[in-house]
């Protein structure tokens, strides 16, 4: 397998006398669909936030195209920042921009593409998503939740970006949204070489686009591999994470399919 | 800070059973894409019905935004009639190709700009403004008209009125003023006083400086004084706390849950300014005489049982009162226009800032447009 994109290295978060994170070590490798799993308030959003920047762990190492984040220089921050997409939990769409000035808007900062091409890019963007064009002129205000997902993923897609960071992307998401929404990632991945990174709760796309995924619980990784792998760990924490009804049903399945097919 | 990145090329050359060969080379990504667009766009005008030869075997990295460069000049050379033959296509390539023609939006229905007619469009605009102009004035007399309706509603049924909000809204909108209503009106006594002691010294007219002070300030200067600050303070918190309330979906909550929210919000604020705004009205009285008679002791050494026994003299209560009286009108209009504001606030970041604003200007003139006709009318009455 190729080298890891992101590695992260014993990180330990605090939060006051809460400490959230103790020495989490993973890795996610090029071109893989990685999952971040775990119970509520079990450190998740924290550490995809400290992979981009936007917090500080006490200690530890994370590492992100080879530039180590934390002791990054400004410049190294920047270029980072240019080679990654993020998609927040709750779009956070810039509110006063519409949808297609909320997509061009680093283009049109950080590169010297021409304004017809960059209507273009933003327009082939807005279909890619599976967003109909006429939604390009609209505000955030004016788009249903789903719409807003859609809107952000083609924001952050954007720029072409090489890594994807996804915030439960399909948490609020209809069941036939959300499906399409996984189809769309695996897509994607498959045209763009994309690496993805998802945080999610939704036990489908855990099982239809997660190549290898962390469980957190405990304030350390409880377990990582790939699902099959990970369902098989004895531990009480991820037998409790599987172990309920509809986890069970979904999961039995899929193991029955891998077993099956070899 | 631009990526310090490999830069996208495209060279023309000659080669043997081809008009003209074209060869790619570089990263044909969005961060270098720019290098070619021109020449390109150069080249696809200058060849038509020619064999051409498009070698992209030395592209090292392409993305979208690149496949979507090639495209478009490529479908231009087959529209000018030329052949092409590609060289060194990949299967990503195909790939990225079919994931591009497949998302691209035809070209046809791009330019749907209305053109624009330089010669009618300041009367476009200001049609537009007059438009707007009548109907946020009709929003605002539908408002009035309802707030007023619930609020003689609740005056009929004094036990639904909403008192804990009231009070509650008193206390930040009188109770935390105080301190900013007293700086501003003992300045105001400090500034008329000065004017007014340099001219009346000249004629020796000293002992008329209580009658100037008294009168002025009690009943013009503290009311409007009072009510632009009011207006500047609470008129925009109120808007600020509808607006965020607005796009948090809390109003709507408060609808459906079946509390009108004229009634719990409307009501309590414009009760709680009405009642505040004369209170603040007479604190400022007395703070801007009691900064008169400081400077009346120093400047023209009256001393202050003599400025006290003429004020006693000279101010009829009928201008106290006349300040007071006018005061539960401006709040009528600072709280009316300041929550009609924040009702109007719009889902994003720009708008709450923008009626902010909004509100407050229009709470300050209303106010002042306001003053000016009570002036008019108690004139013309003689009082
Ligand atoms: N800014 C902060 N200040 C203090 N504590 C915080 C902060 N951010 C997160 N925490 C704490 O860190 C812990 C992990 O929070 P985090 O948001 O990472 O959870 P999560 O795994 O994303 O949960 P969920 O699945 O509910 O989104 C929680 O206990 C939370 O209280
Ligand atoms: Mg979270």
């Amino acid at each position: 397998m190729s080298d890891p994109v992101i590695t992260v290295k014993d990180i330990v978060t605090q939060f006051g006398d809460n400490r959230v994170h103790d020495g989490v070590s993973l890795h996610i490798n090029k071109g893989e669909i990685y999952g971040l799993l775990g119970g509520s308030g079990s450190g998740k959003s924290t550490l995809l936030k400290e992979m981009i920047l936007l917090l500080q762990p006490q200690s530890g190492d994370i590492t992100i195209f080879g530039h180590s984040v934390i002791n990054s220089t400004e410049s190294e921050r920047d270029l980072l920042r240019q080679r990654w997409g993020i998609l927040f939990q709750n779009g956070a769409l810039y509110s006063s921009l519409t949808v297609a000035e909320n997509i061009a808007i680093s283009l049109k900062e950080y590169t010297n593409i021409p304004m017809t091409l960059i209507n273009d890019i933003v327009r082939m963007k807005i279909d890619m998503v599976g967003l109909p064009a006429h939604v390009k002129d609209f505000y955030p205000a004016e788009l249903s939740g789903g719409m807003v997902k859609r809107a952000s993923l083609a924001r952050a897609l954007a720029r072409d970006p090489k890594l994807l960071l996804l915030d439960e992307p399909t948490s609020g998401l209809d069941p036939i949204g959300a499906e399409s929404f996984d189809q769309l990632i695996l897509e994607l991945r498959a045209m763009l070489d994309l690496t993805v990174v998802m945080v999610t709760h939704d036990l489908d796309s855990i099982v239809n686009t997660v190549d290898r995924l962390a469980v957190l619980a405990r304030k350390k990784v409880a377990a990582q591999g790939t699902l099959t792998e990970v369902c098989q760990n004895p531990e009480p924490d991820i037998k409790a994470f599987f172990g309920g009804k509809r986890g069970q049903a979904r999961l039995h399945q899929k193991i029955w399919n891998d077993v099956n097919g070899k | 800070m631009r990526l310090p990145e490999h830069t996208a090329e495209i060279q023309a050359y000659q080669d043997t059973g081809y008009d003209i060969a074209l060869k790619s080379k570089g990263c044909w990504t969005v961060n270098s894409i720019h290098n070619v667009v021109e020449s390109l766009a150069d080249f696809c005008q200058k060849y038509k019905n020619s064999t051409i030869l498009w070698d992209v075997s030395a592209i090292e990295e392409i993305d979208s935004v690149g496949m979507m460069v090639f495209i478009r000049y490529y479908d231009q050379l087959l529209t000018n009639k030329c052949s092409v033959t590609l060289k060194g296509v990949t299967q990503k390539h195909q790939r990225l190709d079919t994931l591009v023609r497949q998302h691209s939006v035809s070209a046809l229905e791009k330019n749907t700009l209305p053109h624009k007619n330089y010669l009618l469009s300041p009367f476009h605009s200001v049609g537009k403004w007059v438009v707007g102009l009548v109907t946020e004035l009709i929003l605002f007399m539908t408002f009035f008209g309802e707030s007023s309706l619930i609020f003689f509603k609740s005056l009929m049924h004094p036990s639904r009125i909403r008192y804990a909000a009231i009070v509650k809204n008193i206390e930040q909108a009188g109770l935390h003023a105080l301190p900013i209503v007293a700086l501003t009106s003992f300045l105001i006594g400090i500034v008329i006083t000065y004017q007014a002691a340099v001219q009346l010294e000249k004629f020796g007219a000293n002992i008329f400086i209580v009658e100037m002070i008294s009168i002025s300030v009690t009943r013009e200067l503290a009311p409007l004084i009072t009510a632009i600050v009011v207006a500047g303070r609470t008129g925009s918190s109120y808007t600020a706390q509808l607006g965020v309330m607005k796009i948090t979906e809390e109003i709507d909550a408060m609808k459906t849950m079946g509390f009108n929210p004229y009634h719990f919000l409307v009501i309590p604020r414009i009760l709680a300014l009405m009642i505040t705004l004369p209170l603040l009205v007479f604190f400022a009285d007395i703070i801007a005489i009691f900064a008169g008679m400081l400077i009346s002791e120093i400047h023209l050494q009256l001393s202050f049982s003599e400025f006290l026994h003429r004020l006693q003299n000279v101010l009829d209560m009928k201008h106290v009162w006349i300040g007071i009286i006018k005061a539960p009108v401006f709040a009528i209009l600072i709280a009316m226009v300041s929550c009609f504001r924040g009702f109007q606030v719009e889902k994003n970041s720009d708008s709450i800032g923008r009626y902010t604003t909004i509100s407050v200007v229009n709470a300050i003139f209303l106010v002042i447009a306001c003053d000016a006709i009570f002036s008019v009318i108690l004139t013309e009455l003689g009082i």
